[in-house]
């Protein structure tokens, strides 16, 4: 597999990319989770994940699924960005896990990675736990020292998505 | 996190020495340094220790993850307790007393027991491993610092040492330099030297050293981080405190233990102290002083913000690394806003003394240095943000510098400074009732401005909305549309008096966050009544003047129930009226509901227009005779049946009986029809097709409406006009509820007429074809 840096994929290469993966991986009964968070331009704001196994399957698997969100988005149209929904829903299902997206206006994406075997995480959950990270994403702006494009090292940031993490678990 | 389950002191104990040993704050603690040492620490041999590693996989991914860390110190904690190292019984083992690392004895070790005071056993364990970090950051030659005045202090300082809550024991350094002075002494001799060392303080700091030179005064109360130091310098006892400054477990001590135990005894009562949120935090005096005074350097407005850019400057100067400066930032910006208050900034700017001394950042913002403008009794330890919409009460709470709630440092400044009305905020108990509301309404109109009972009555939840209210309520709503922005007045009219309600209830709700909870929502005036009467001009005009008169637009529906859903009738009155003439009749025959709704309109146009007539009681009698006369003139009477149903509403206060007397003469009927009315509008719309025979019935409704007690003006008649307004609302209700059943037994007939004529043409079609 070959990653293909993000300005080749996307023709926007101006946008702004971020998305935070969340990936869970069941695996032996344990959940695992991965949270990534990409930043402008497809590099990654942020990554989180549970598992320490498979860390690169999930970075590589919420690379590719930028391409799908981006699909998405221009999908739409012109005429509907302003009403975009932020919240992408499935962006697509593969065997192992499902792949969730979701947007904000300023073309920051995150991105979350779900094992499929979860299936106790219901679409509003995901919902919801969307809007805490852009709630939390915001929080960072707000913060002058951090510089749109800088990787994330809040640890209110963190400690957000460890216990969304958690929970999920 | 392979699943450990930690108990909350583990967690805590471990999370603070995860946090020590994180130098980088990269959530990875390397395998040497700090981690190695608090091993060593344990006193465990060498072989456990590496199987420890090995165990929690540290050896494997090279550094100390978070859990590798917790699942290390439990398996320390194990080996301690003489268990066998088993990853399995990580969890399995319950009561697992905490890790403990080599600490001799020494109050911070009591000291530690207390906080962590979950185990018996001396927790105090950070003591051995940890060098003091403030002594290193410091930088300052604490070795200077007497040894003799270390000595001294000692004994006292043991004592000190001993209670759990440092009291102000030294004389700590009054100004922010107090921090680096962590080994000024009391006896003042040493104070300045500590003065020379801090390099990295920057500027500001500087200047305020000569200031803090003469700091022998105890004035910091309670301010452990000096007391810590002065324990941990005596402690050292040994070590100079250059060495203990040096960071290292030197060579100043005696004993190897010692020192370590030393340096991380001073370190663990810093870290004790700083997590324990404790006075370490605490901002004394004079570091206020000088917070705000360099606060107003930068933002003369001591109420003000500082933005966030002006703050990344001035917090940049201090040299610190910027993912510092930016935890700092998350710490201190309590409400996230990107800015900076008074409070928030000093918070700031203690931490960033705090740091360049060497302390270390905690995790949550310290109870101390919330922001303390509401003055909330529970404090929240911890809390931050989270709490903070809860906590702030939007109740008065006085800025107050009570380290206790977080405070909604900006959400309540600026929710009074948005709703710039207390009323709004703080829910003003006026009992509306719909005459009340209306009158309200009437006022509201007339001034524009006052949004403060408006609002009351207007937030009153609309699900309150009984039906004797619907009218005044309508009636509120307009005027309260008209008032608060949203609603075309000729919208307000002409839309359902409930949606009204909600949308009033809506907008007031931007402006002010308190709804009169008290206040049901003021149902919709029922212009009905106004209508009714509709001759009304007088009677708004008295309306209007009259305060206590309000009609609440429960004036008796004017026998011609304007066609109420009207929307978009730009001239109400007038609209309504050519809506009426259309409706009017429809609705005169429509049920009584409908009644109440279109005169609710019209009345409010026609009352707005009429509003500075005022309505006189005299009126009342007109309104009666109005109201006998808008079943003629229903057409034209929907905006003056309003304004006199408004002005029977005023009227009725004055003289209910009149009203019902009136409405004895066959008007009365027409008063409870509009209420219905006026709710449905939808109905109404519905219904106006069809309601050919209801014109008595409007007529009885207006009549009835006018029944309604009027909305007292002044608060001060509530009760009275609640009370009368109560009796005649019930009273409204059983005209309204007869008129229903009329007009439910008229429907009956009506459908039988037509099944009638059916037939008739069923059986005369055959002929036609003939």
């Amino acid at each position: 597999m070959v990653l293909l840096p993000r300005e080749q994929l996307c023709s926007r290469g101006a946008a702004a990319w971020g998305g935070a993966l969340l990936g869970t991986e069941m695996v032996n009964q344990l959940w695992q989770q991965q949270c990534d968070s990409f930043c402008s331009q497809n590099y990654p704001l942020y990554i989180r994940s549970v598992p320490t196994e498979n860390e690169l399957k999930f970075h590589y698997t919420v690379h590719t699924s930028l391409d799908v969100v981006d699909e998405k988005i221009s999908a739409m149209g012109k005429a509907l960005v302003d009403q975009r929904e932020l919240y992408l829903g499935l962006l697509y299902p593969t065997e192992d896990y499902k792949v969730y997206g979701y947007v904000t206006n300023s073309k920051v994406k995150f991105v979350m990675v779900v094992d499929s075997s979860n299936t106790a995480l219901r679409d509003n959950e995901i919902r919801s736990m969307f809007r805490k990270l852009h709630n939390s994403y915001t929080d960072i702006m707000c913060n002058p020292f951090y510089n749109p494009g800088d990787r994330i090292h809040s640890r209110a940031f963190d400690t957000m998505v460890n216990s969304m993490m958690m929970q999920v678990c | 996190m392979e699943g450990l389950t930690l108990s909350e002191a583990e967690q805590r104990y471990f999370c603070d020495l995860f946090s020590y040993c994180d130098t980088e704050s990269t959530k990875k603690a390397a395998s040497n340094g700090r981690v190695l040492e608090l091993f060593r620490a344990t006193k465990l041999p060498n072989d456990v220790v590496k199987k420890i590693m090995e165990l929690c996989g540290a050896t494997r991914l090279g550094y100390f993850g978070r859990s590798q860390f917790y699942i290390a110190l439990k398996l320390v904690a194990m080996a301690q307790s003489g268990l066998p190292l088993r990853m399995e019984s990580l969890n399995s083992v319950k009561d697992l007393p905490l890790p403990r690392f080599v600490v001799s004895k020494n109050e911070q070790e009591s000291r530690h027991t207390a906080l962590y005071s979950s185990d018996a056993d001396n927790p105090a364990s950070y003591s051995g491993v940890i060098p003091p970090p403030p002594p290193g950051r410091m930088q300052v030659k604490k070795g200077s610092v007497s040894h003799d005045t270390v000595q001294q202090r000692t004994s006292t300082d043991q004592q000190e040492s001993t209670s759990p809550v440092v009291s102000p024991q030294q004389s700590p350094p009054t100004s922010p330099h107090t921090w680096r002075k962590h080994n000024r002494h009391p006896s003042g001799g040493n104070n300045e030297r500590p003065l020379a060392g801090p390099g990295p303080f920057w500027a500001p700091f500087s200047e305020v050293q000569p200031g803090s030179s003469t700091s022998s005064d105890p004035i910091w109360s309670g301010h452990s981080p000096p007391p810590h130091q002065e324990n941990w310098v005596s402690f050292a006892d040994t070590p100079p405190t250059s060495a203990l400054l040096a960071m290292h477990p030197a060579s100043v001590q005696d004993q190897t233990t010692v020192r370590t135990v030393a340096s991380a005894t001073t370190a663990n009562e810093i870290r004790r102290q700083s997590s324990s949120y404790d006075d370490p935090w605490k901002i004394t005096d004079e570091q206020r002083q000088y917070y705000v005074n360099q606060f107003k350097t930068i933002q003369p407005d001591l109420n003000g913000f500082i933005p966030g850019s002006a703050a990344k400057e001035f917090f940049t100067k201090s040299k610190l690394p910027i993912l510092e400066l930016s935890h700092i930032w998350e710490l201190s910006d309590f409400d996230k806003d990107g800015a900076l208050t008074l409070d928030e900034f000093c918070a700031a700017f203690h931490l960033v003394v705090a740091r360049k001394n060497g302390y270390d950042l905690p995790e949550k913002l310290p109870e101390s240095l919330m922001p303390k403008l509401i003055d909330l009794e529970d404090s929240t330890v911890g809390e931050q943000t989270g709490e903070v919409g809860y906590s702030g009460s939007p109740a008065e709470a006085p800025p107050s510098k009570s380290p206790s709630m977080p405070s909604l440092n900006q959400t309540w400044p600026e929710l009074n400074q948005n709703s710039e009305d207390t009323a709004i905020v703080h829910p003003v108990p006026i009992r509306m009732t719909p005459s009340k509301i209306h009158m309200q309404e009437m006022e509201l109109k007339r001034t524009g401005s006052d949004h403060a009972n408006p609002t009351s009555p207007l937030l009153v939840k609309p699900s309150d909305l009984p039906e004797e209210n619907k009218m005044s309520s309508s009636v509120k709503f307009t005027a309260g549309n008209t008032v608060t922005d949203g609603y075309s007045s000729s919208d307000s009219y002409t839309s359902d008096p409930e949606q009204i309600g909600n949308a009033v209830t809506r907008q007031r709700s931007h402006s002010g966050t308190s709804p009169d909870n008290t206040a049901p929502p003021p149902p919709p005036p029922r212009p009905h009544a106004s209508h009714s009467r509709s001759s009304s001009l007088d009677m708004n005009r008295s309306f209007s003047v009259t305060p206590g008169q309000q009609q609440a637009g429960v004036v008796a529906y004017p026998p011609a129930v304007p066609p109420r859903p009207q929307p978009s009738q730009g001239t109400g009155p007038h609209v309504h009226r050519s809506v009426d003439a259309d409706g009017l009749i429809a609705h005169t025959s429509t049920s009584p509901q409908q009644i109440p709704e279109q005169p609710n309109f019209a009345d409010f146009s026609q009352f707005e227009a009429f509003a500075a007539s005022g309505v006189n009681k005299e009126e009342e009698d007109e309104i009666e005779t109005h109201s006998e006369v808008l079943q003629v003139e229903k057409p034209s009477d929907s905006a003056s049946s309003l304004r006199v149903a408004k002005a029977d509403g005023r009227v009725e206060d004055k003289a209910p009986a009149n009203v019902p007397s009136s409405a004895g003469k066959g008007t009365t009927p027409l008063a409870p029809p509009p209420k219905p009315i006026r709710r449905r509008l939808k109905s109404e719309d519905e219904l106006r097709p069809e309601a050919e025979e209801h014109t008595q019935k409007t007529g009885v409704i207006a009549a009835v409406l006018a029944s309604q007690p009027s909305i007292p003006r002044s608060v001060g008649k509530d009760k009275k006009a609640i009370q009368a307004s109560i009796r005649r609302n019930k009273e409204t209700n059983t005209v309204l509820a007869r008129l229903n059943s009329e007009l439910q037994q008229q429907l009956k007939d009506v459908l039988e007429e037509r099944i009638s004529l059916e037939v008739q043409l069923e059986q005369l079609r055959p002929f036609s074809h003939l």
